[in-house]
């Protein structure tokens, strides 16, 4: 493999990598100007040209291994498309919101363009080395976006409890994937699969590393129980690193977590299908019923974002070999339109927080719909999907889902996932309730800058896009799958 | 001719939510706008569910299969298709929708002063979802339309509901219960699809669901039949209902009544019926039961309301449970084939069954819209506080007695051949339920007359006895004043259509017939 081929299928990394030491340097030039606005014009164009870089990538149908650590195939480019579009999402959205509470504007947008870039990496990444730098790489970036508002005390506790659990699930990652270097003598993730499938002894072993792992990239996607950090991380750090930690930030924890799995561990299907489904019923139950009760919305959404990871998971357990109904590809749409319903559902509320001062409260909901139709409206549209209520993207997602459970006839997985279903429903409905039907404890409109409207109606529009053309984003899915289902599987 | 067949179905489906867009570009402050355009909008689907009841009369009775198919690939990888059709079942029944939604936005123009343009919207938006049940022949499409009939409903409920009737408590109650009814019914039609590889429901009928597993089959039976139980209402997943009916705005309590809880019952025909013969036969025993509970608890329970609004409501509970002890009892004699009068019964009962589901529409529409009459004025629905109507407001008085006697069965008008159709039916196949049943048509008698009639109308009148009137406009009045003009506008066509449909059923029939014999028939009855 030469250079050329090399720079060609690392493309979009490379073209993060640019951007991010571009926005730093743009932004020293100009940042007394336009409150950096040009740094943030600047990350957006780079996500957005690496984005284009991934599906050319894509089209291509690649598979290779780049530098035995790689694996640019279209499963990964799947997830760094999903990734960028949604950090450039949440960078759009920000600008006014973040030019008001931050010196340091530039390297807010440098941050959000190397968390991108690791995830990037580590979406791909094949070896178990990579995996845990990617991941270490994309925690630090994340550390520091989410303590980023220095001085506000929430934004702090955010970045210091993330850190500590962080650290410490690294750590027990880290372990984990001793074990299986020392098990089988390799990194690469294939081998390993194939190693462990021919002894029969390291069953026990691997199966103490499968444990560990999970922990360290469970976190990632908030899974209980190791989810904890979770609702104060979200609900402390800036709406905008919210918005980015719940959604692409997870989803690159489940893209880690399905590679890992279906590559190195395809063995022991029997033994991760009911841990797996048992941390699913966990983390549904807990995130929903924990969410009824919250009377601040950016908590309740954190407390939400915890539920929906556990119907995501559930992609994962019931993941078999049927085309339509393989559980992984229920995982990714899943995953991709939730990106769209849970950035967007954060973004709005920093027109919330711009209003009213930094509270979330439910309070400030109230008479929505008479004093800012738009917003209300598409809130409502946010919150229809994630309960799952046709025909937007989070019924596509729930059906595939609950059909792959149903294709391993999981019934009661798929009854308490049902019952989860409904109970979700009353929270998110219960936003609507006070946006319609109460009446306003608040005087005045509720103003979005033009950015975060932009944002706002790209992502209410690809709600319902994605859900009524749904075989083109299925067609996309399903090729994307295909791979890491026939190859390790 | 062949243009507007094929395309007629998604016309009707689809047009009220192009009017909503168009609703939704106006500016609020036009209110008289916003109102007209969506009142003649709507009379769009309305003369195209005409048009489509005429031609079908014409030109499809016998032809045993669904008129006007489309079939669009959707999702094609999972075989999910935009595949819609009209049969006897279901052509009265878009007819029924596209008039009720006519007349409820004739009626709401009137009578709804706040949030105009949201409550015209929504209102249109209601009316694609329930179009869209009726002409659904894919499951997921059905699912999809199922649901989007839920959210406009729970708006109305919520934002127009009356203050002191807990709507926001009633809307999510609404909205709960039939979600966590369709949800499992969502699992069931993955199941479908598990066991024949097909959403389509003509095509899932011919193979047969889950006929080698019967615990499966079992189950998916009791999934799709408790959402459908949940929307009917049936016994015991009814205390939804008197809480939303209550709560609504009129026009919301009309289109709840006359049409959203047909879909239940439509459903239950369609699908469970074509989908699960065997599971049904089984178990139509319960469905008959729970319907003969429903309609003996149902009447005993409206004759102990003092709120008319609520006695209405507890009397839907109690007519539903005809339709359900008459589909009980077709199923039940799917189990008898060959006993001498089982195929004719269980044809009778389907049709009452059937002819009930459009009859409960008008006939309880209607006594919804006199709710909102008296209620417009008095501001209050308790019925101690009146009396002695009859003198001072002829007209309201004449118009309750039709749709009253209407409902209480009476030879002559039209709720009378449902529950004959329906009763006639169940004596050949569920004697016993059929003669309980029986005792629910006295209880209805009794709350019509000595509840409703005697209470409001009869009697002396005393104008001390209630003081806040006002008319219909919201202006003071010393008295109750009759009927306005726009209210006998809404309420007369329902009136001549309970006493046309009374004295000559046969058109009407004919449809229901039509469906009987050819949904019979596919289970080789």
């Amino acid at each position: 493999m030469n250079v050329l081929e090399i720079l060609r299928l690392l493309a979009p990394e490379f073209i993060l990598l640019i951007t991010g030491f571009a926005v730093i340097g743009v932004d020293l030039a100009r940042r007394r100007q336009d409150e950096g606005k040009t740094a943030a014009t600047v990350a957006v164009m780079g996500l957005l040209l690496a984005a284009l870089a991934s599906v050319w990538l894509y089209l291509g149908h690649p598979g290779e291994i780049v530098l035995f650590t790689m694996a640019i195939d279209v499963y990964g480019l799947f997830f760094k498309t999903a990734a960028f579009i949604g950090v450039a999402l949440v960078i759009i959205a920000s600008v006014n919101f973040m030019a008001g509470r931050s010196k340091y504007l530039g390297e807010f947008y440098a941050l959000l363009v190397f968390a991108a870039l690791a995830i990037s990496v580590v979406v791909s990444a094949s070896n178990l080395i990579l995996i845990y730098i990617g991941i270490e790489f994309l925690s630090i970036t994340s550390y520091i976006l989410a303590g980023f508002l220095r001085g506000d005390k929430r934004s702090e506790e955010a970045a210091i409890k993330y850190f500590l659990y962080g650290a410490s699930a690294g750590a027990i990652l880290l372990f984990g994937l001793s074990i299986l270097y020392g098990v089988t003598g390799t990194t690469d993730l294939a081998t390993i699969g194939d190693l462990l499938l021919r002894s029969r002894s390291a069953h026990w072993l691997g199966l103490v590393a499968l444990m560990m792992a999970l922990a360290g990239i469970g976190y990632k996607a908030s899974l209980v129980p190791f989810h904890q950090w979770a609702p104060d991380t979200y609900d402390g750090a800036p709406t905008p690193v919210s918005a980015f930690l719940s959604t692409a930030s997870k989803a690159a924890g489940f893209a880690v977590l399905g590679r890992v799995i279906l590559t190195a561990f395809p063995q022991l299907q029997p033994d991760w299908t009911q841990i797996l489904g048992a941390i699913a019923v966990l983390t549904m139950f807990l995130g929903n019923l924990t969410a009824l009760k919250q009377k601040s919305v950016k908590r309740m959404l954190a407390y939400s974002s915890i539920g929906q990871a556990g119907y995501i998971l559930l992609g994962l357990v019931a993941v078999n070999q049927s085309g339509n109904f393989g559980g992984m590809n229920g995982l990714m749409i899943y995953l991709f339109g939730y990106i769209f319903t849970n950035v967007g559902a954060f973004l709005l509320l920093l027109a919330i927080e711009q209003k009213s001062g930094g509270s979330t409260d439910i309070s400030q909901f109230k008479g929505l719909a008479t004093r800012s139709p738009a917003l209300a409206l598409i809130m409502a549209m946010f919150m229809l999907s994630l309960a799952g209520v046709p025909p937007t993207v989070g019924f596509l997602g729930k059906f595939y889902v609950f059909a792959a459970v149903m294709n391993q006839q999981m019934l009661v997985l798929g009854a308490l996932a049902a019952v989860n279903t409904i109970i979700a429903a009353f929270y998110y409905l219960n936003v609507i309730r006070h946006m319609y039907f109460s009446e306003s404890e608040v005087e005045g409109g509720v103003m979005a800058s033009r950015g975060l409207m932009t944002v706002l109606v790209v992502n209410a529009v690809m709600v319902l896009a994605i859900g009524i053309f749904a075989q083109f984003f299925m067609t996309w899915v399903n090729n994307s799958v295909s791979m890491i289902i026939a190859n390790g599987f | 001719m062949d243009l507007l067949r094929s395309s007629v179905l998604s016309l009707i489906v689809f047009l009220p939510v192009v009017g909503s867009i168009i609703v939704a570009l106006m500016p609020k402050e036009k209110e008289d706008l916003i109102k007209k355009f969506a009142i003649w909008w709507s009379l769009i689907p309305l003369l195209l569910t005409i048009w489509v009841a005429i031609d079908y009369a014409m030109n499809f009775m016998h032809g045993n299969q669904m008129a006007y198919q489309v079939k669009l690939a959707w999702i094609p990888s999972i075989g999910v298709n935009y595949h819609v059709g009209a049969d006897g079942l279901s052509v009265p029944l878009l007819f029924l929708t596209a008039l009720l939604t006519t007349l409820g936005l004739y009626y709401s123009a009137r009578v709804i002063r706040k949030r105009v343009k949201e409550f015209f919207l929504l209102f249109l938006l209601l009316s694609t979802g329930m179009f869209g049940v009726f002409v659904s022949l894919d499951l997921i499409l059905f699912y999809v339309f199922w649901e989007i009939g839920l959210v406009p409903m729970y708006f109305l409920i919520g934002i127009w509901g009356n203050p002191k009737d807990r709507p926001q408590y009633a809307a999510i109650k609404f909205f709960l219960y039939t979600l966590a009814g369709s949800i499992f019914m969502l699992l069931a039609m993955i199941g479908v699809y598990l066991s024949t590889g097909t959403f389509d429901i003509l095509q899932a009928a011919q193979t047969g669901v889950w006929t080698n597993a019967p615990m499966f089959a079992t189950l998916s039976f009791w999934a799709f039949f408790i959402a459908f139980a949940i929307k009917v209402p049936s016994f015991p997943f009814h205390t939804w209902l008197p809480d939303a009916h209550t709560a609504a705005p009129t026009a919301g309590s009309v289109i709840l009544a006359g049409v959203l809880l047909k879909l239940g019952a439509y459903g239950i025909l369609r699908v469970l019926l074509s989908l699960f013969p065997g599971q049904f036969a089984q178990f139509g025993w319960i469905v008959a039961a729970l319907g003969v509970i429903g309609i003996v608890y149902g009447a005993f329970v409206s004759l102990a309301q003092t709120d008319l609004k609520r006695l209405i409501a507890y009397s839907s509970v109690s007519h539903m449970g005809y339709i359900m002890l008459g589909i009980g009892a077709v199923a039940v004699a799917l189990n008898m084939k060959g006993t001498e009068g089982a195929a004719e019964s269980a044809a009778m009962a389907f049709n009452g069954a059937s002819l009930q589901m459009f009859m409960h529409g008008i006939i309880t529409g209607a006594l919804f819209f006199l709710v909102g009459v008296v209620y417009e004025r008095a501001h209050t629905r308790d019925l101690k506080v009146f009396g002695g109507l009859s003198a001072v407001v002829p007209v309201y008085y004449a118009t309750m007695m039709f749709a009253g006697f209407a409902s209480l069965g009476l030879p002559g008008l039209a709720g009378f051949w449902a529950e004959f159709f329906t009763f006639r039916g169940a004596f050949g196949i569920v004697p016993w339920l059929a003669v309980i049943g029986v005792i629910g048509i006295v209880i209805t008698a009794a709350y019509i007359l000595y509840r409703i009639i005697q209470s409001l109308f009869l009697g002396e009148y005393d104008p001390k006895r209630w003081t806040h009137w006002t008319t219909v406009f919201g202006e003071h009045a010393d008295g109750p004043t009759d009927m306005a003009l726009f209210e006998k506008v809404t309420l007369w066509p329902l009136v001549i259509l309970m006493i046309i449909l009374g004295l000559w059923p046969t058109p009407l029939l004919m449809y229901f017939n039509e469906a009987a014999t050819n949904i019979l028939s596919n289970l080789h009855f």
